[in-house]
């Protein structure tokens, strides 16, 4: 095998666009996930198992079923319904959508984590239910679930890929790309498996370092 | 869908299941290898797992998956059978989870068992196959449950590189019948079959091995946890410290 540092450098324009494409798709799949994920976990704990029932089945369902199929469901069933979006949209709901389901469990193990003894003190205070939540429980949860939601956005990252397969450009399908117009294989991959595991392994240690610190 | 389009999903999910089952085989034997040589003593031993382990986690598999198929040919001359490329590519991505898995359980026995095997002057081996071992093994099912399910998951993507899984297949169905809607519903529901048969099979398995060392199985194990290996220790970290908190 020959290794060609003129391709390095050839594919570099092409790295930091897929990389911005990258980051770009991890930012928006992390802030629906978050969102969505509490909004089940929330969901979760309904009064009522009308509720309860049908979200526990479509999220189980969601959680055991490949994200690259919900892709695709999404790309392809989407504009039968007559609703477009972009590839990057579609992609970003696919990964949000399948990551929130990971999130709403990280949710509730955080607010299964609050005190018993913090409900009892906001219903000794006469708190309506919604300052409960908003002043009392979910400031408590959140700071606890903080480096278990990172290790999602981790594992997010490792999924935007995926993309490639329904037109995204990102990473993987800029090294793609690069390498079928100029035949080199070796020297793309590589580079992009190289830039994974230099945000992938630095933000691990980050996130052991936070956890130290918030979950005591 | 017609009975031929029938025949092609169903010989895509026996190539998943091949690959499900020949991808575990070899992320189980990582995942054992690498887990008891990051407790080793030797630094250098320690090193070498753990790189392994960074290298593949810290990647993705799609991008594994993409090396064994372009580059491992150019640079070893050779070319892998679709089958065992995949094989390759997602054994090694998953057993570098499963090896954190095995160092967490290994880690988790009680001190005081591998001293007593000091203290019998067991070799290192000894202690490691009759005293940690069938201690820590019924404490990996769980988590390796939920690595089996993200495994299926993964087969997924093999796909991408034509090779004719159950995902693959489909596309060729919805191609042929442009009802995309109805195809992904159904493969969806093949996938999440397979996953329940998988959860449902450790659990069994987790019983039985537990009952070996005189333990109850957990209960509301498996599915109910958070699937990616690395980030179980922290979901339970943060239900932990509810305890303290309350103190």
């Amino acid at each position: 095998m020959t290794w060609d540092w003129n391709a390095v450098g050839d594919f570099m324009p092409h790295f930091r666009d897929g990389l911005l494409v990258t980051l770009k798709a991890l930012a928006l799949g992390s802030v629906i996930s978050f969102t969505l994920g509490l909004v089940w976990a929330l969901l979760m704990r309904a009064p009522t198992r009308w509720v309860r029932w049908p979200v526990g089945v479509v999220t189980e369902f969601v959680r055991d079923t490949p994200l690259l199929v919900q892709l695709f469901f999404l790309f392809y069933v989407l504009p039968e319904w007559n609703i477009t979006f972009s590839a990057l949209t579609t992609g970003v709901i696919a990964i949000g959508l399948h990551y929130s389901t990971y999130t709403m469990q990280v949710y509730r193990a955080g607010i299964e984590g609050v005190p018993a003894g913090q409900w009892e003190a906001a219903t000794a205070l006469g708190l309506p239910v919604r300052r409960t939540w908003t002043a009392v429980i979910l400031p408590q949860a959140v700071r606890r679930v903080v480096p278990a939601l990172g290790n999602y956005v981790i594992a997010m990252l490792k999924d935007t890929p995926m993309l490639m397969t329904v037109t995204v450009l990102e990473m993987l399908g800029e090294a793609r790309l690069y390498s079928q117009q100029h035949f080199q294989f070796t020297e793309p991959l590589t580079v992009i498996g190289v830039a994974f595991i230099l945000i992938s392994y630095p933000a691990s240690l980050l996130l052991r370092a936070l956890e130290r610190r918030l979950v005591r | 869908m017609t009975s031929g389009l029938w025949e092609l999903v169903l010989k895509g999910v026996w190539v998943t299941v091949q690959l499900l089952f020949f991808s575990a085989l070899l992320a189980g034997a990582m995942s054992f290898l690498a887990g008891i040589a990051r407790t080793s003593r030797r630094w250098i031993v320690r090193f070498l797992a753990g790189f392994y382990t960074e290298v593949f986690r810290g990647t993705s598999a799609l991008i594994m998956i993409f090396w064994v198929y372009f580059v491992l040919p150019l640079a070893f001359g050779w070319q892998l059978v679709p089958l065992w490329a995949g094989t390759l590519a997602l054994g090694l991505t998953y057993g570098a989870y499963g090896s954190e898995i095995v160092r967490g359980a290994l880690n988790a026995v009680d001190p005081a068992q591998r001293e007593g095997g000091i203290a019998l002057s067991f070799t290192p081996w000894q202690r490691m196959r009759l005293i940690l071992l069938p201690q820590a093994v019924p404490e990996m099912i769980p988590p390796f449950s939920n690595l089996l399910v993200e495994l299926l998951k993964g087969t997924a993507l093999v796909s991408v590189m034509g090779m004719g899984d159950l995902t693959f297949s489909a596309n060729l169905v919805r191609l042929a019948l442009q009802q995309s809607a109805e195809v992904y519903t159904y493969v969806l529901l093949i996938y999440f079959v397979i996953a329940f048969l998988l959860t449902r099979l450790m659990r069994g398995l987790e019983k039985r091995l537990r009952a070996g060392v005189g333990k109850e199985p957990e209960r509301g194990t498996a599915a109910r946890e958070p699937k990616r290996p690395g980030t179980a220790a922290v979901g339970a970290g943060a239900g932990a410290t509810a305890g303290g908190g309350a103190s």
